[in-house]
């Protein structure tokens, strides 16, 4: 049996989680959080960590020359830098709506990259 | 000269939140001042996620916030100006801006709102020692470059200070493609939210020296190196503990400052630990009239509080412009062992709703405390802490009852060694 420590990201308590794995790298055991949402947290992070991912595309016509996006929900933690690069050549132009999808499924996933603001488009 | 029952300087998120809820509260006639090409402040830049938890029940990014309080800024049609750069404000509340539309102009104000937010220290603050090539960024300035206006600030970076927003740039220099070698914190804890150390340091093996600081920056057209020092309890460095790094941009995250020129121009009285105006329940500043939420106000850790603060100061403002606010018997609050300041410093009992909320922080790291709050010297409220950090603001709601019997002062106390 081995153990992991662990810092619960749900919210600010920032519970300090003990996890018991056993040989194979089962969750057996998770204690040190104050409510079940570490539970889940610990055992998601330990089998497929996710993360939200941000960042900007290229705009024209509009105010600025970046366009904040954001995934449509959370993506593998080991997919971040693959998401990256599929952002690094897209170029989009205003005007574009908050929430409008700018890649559909990016890189086979089934998550979409969505505009996280609007641009109007200026002259 | 034109006249606005309700000026608001900042057209931030402090702003906009108290521009909308003046509005809600009756206040038609009111003019946002904003410095910016657009409204939205800081929070434009600000492109990560975790916005709104408390606000909206949901989580967006900075930009997705700001958009929902400019809408209703656009639905309630609010007046506002951009590119309006207040540059006087005066203690009979006439206000001086300057806009390249129109000039220079002069209005007076029934009631202002000062929203300005706050500004980065920079190393000039610290005096680190060294040269002074380029490349060397507050982490805000950085932050915009990069999120607004698509300019990459370097390859291989170091960061001092470990912030909140040292810390999201260190992830989003990461997944643009820059080495970020590492974040130095002079204390021996992070003043980032735990959660950021995880997902912005851990998650990409960026290492964090706690009691360490930069004792060089190398380089003459650009920064070539960087050497962080060990400190000891003083925080003087170490000799013998420097370690250098190959970079060629260093970030200060070293903590954020209330801009309070205009304020301080109108002869309003500053609480000097805040490095804001000091406030009465109503978010009131010494100056009648003259009211400051967010930023400006105290240094918050999350912008659902600023606009919340915002929400309140906007129906504040709106009961002193139908003439009812009051005046009369005033408490003061006031820090003891452990506590670095409260908000607001004083407190007009006959104004008060139902409950009035104190917001404040603790000095420096606590495990398993008690937060005793007397009224005068008797104990109120005795409430068990497991932890308490500089980093996270603190609150406590007490009863307008239990205030209303108050003689002279209500106080907050860190007690250690509880059984």
């Amino acid at each position: 049996m081995k153990k992991h420590e662990m810092i619960c990201i749900v919210c600010p308590m920032s519970c300090h989680l003990e996890v018991d794995l056993d040989d194979a790298g089962q969750v057996l055991n998770v204690t040190g959080n104050a409510c079940n949402r570490g539970d889940v947290y610990a055992r998601k992070e330990l089998t497929n960590p996710t993360r939200m991912l941000t960042s900007t595309v290229k705009i024209s016509g509009a105010l600025y020359d970046r366009l904040p996006v954001i995934t449509s929900s959370d993506i593998p933690k080991g997919k971040m830098f693959e998401v990256m690069k599929a952002l690094a050549h897209v170029e989009v132009v205003a005007p574009v709506a908050m929430n409008e999808v700018i890649i559909k499924n990016v890189c086979g996933l089934d998550v979409d990259i969505i505009a996280s603001r609007s641009m109007e488009r200026v002259h | 000269m034109k006249h606005f029952d309700l000026v608001i300087i900042g057209g931030g998120s402090a702003g906009l939140a108290a521009a909308v809820s003046a509005y809600d509260n009756g206040v038609r006639d009111i003019l946002i001042l904003e410095r910016d090409k657009e409204l939205g402040g800081i929070l434009q830049q600000c492109i990560h996620n975790g916005f709104g938890v408390h606000t909206f029940k949901e989580e967006l990014s900075g930009p997705g916030f700001a958009e929902r309080f400019v809408n209703l800024v656009h639905q309630k049609f609010i007046t506002y100006k951009l590119n309006a750069m207040v540059i006087h404000m005066n203690d009979n509340k006439t206000i001086e801006y300057v806009s390249p539309d129109e000039g220079y102009v002069l209005i007076k104000a029934g009631a202002i709102i000062l929203a300005m937010g706050c500004r980065e220290r920079t190393r000039g603050a610290i005096a680190v020692p060294g040269y002074r090539p380029s490349g060397v960024w507050s982490a805000g300035t950085a932050q915009r470059y990069i999120n607004m206006e698509g300019f990459m600030v370097g390859k291989k970076i170091f960061i001092l200070g470990s912030g909140d927003i040292g810390l999201i740039m260190a992830r989003r220099l990461t997944l643009e493609g820059a080495e970020v070698k590492g974040v130095a914190e002079i204390m021996p804890y992070s003043n980032g939210l735990p959660r950021n150390i995880k997902q912005c340091l851990e998650d990409f093996d960026i290492p964090l020296f706690l009691s360490h600081t930069i004792t060089k920056i190398d380089g003459l057209d650009r920064v070539s190196g960087v050497t962080i020092a060990q400190v000891d309890d003083r925080m003087q460095p170490i000799v013998g503990t420097e370690k250098t790094f190959d970079v060629d941009t260093v970030l200060f995250s070293i903590g954020l400052i209330p801009e309070n020129a205009l304020s301080e121009e109108a002869n309003i009285e500053m609480d000097p630990k805040t490095r804001g105006p000091k406030v009465d329940e109503s978010y009131q500043t010494s100056l009648e009239g003259v009211f400051a939420c967010g930023n400006v106000l105290h240094v918050h850790d999350l912008v659902d509080f600023v606009a919340e603060e915002g929400r309140k100061t906007g129906i504040a403002a709106a009961k002193y412009i139908n003439d009812q606010l009051n005046t009369g018997n005033v408490i003061h609050t006031v820090a003891k062992e452990g506590i670095g300041y409260i908000v607001p410093q004083m407190i007009h009992p006959v104004n008060l709703d139902k409950t009035i909320e104190l917001m404040f922080r603790v000095r420096k790291q606590y495990k398993n405390v008690e937060l005793v709050i007397k009224k005068d010297d008797e104990v109120l409220r005795v409430i068990k802490k497991k932890h308490l950090a500089p980093a996270e603001m603190e609150k406590v709601i007490l009863k307008a009852s239990d205030v209303a019997l108050c003689q002279q002062s209500l106080s907050i106390e860190v007690v250690e060694d509880v059984a």
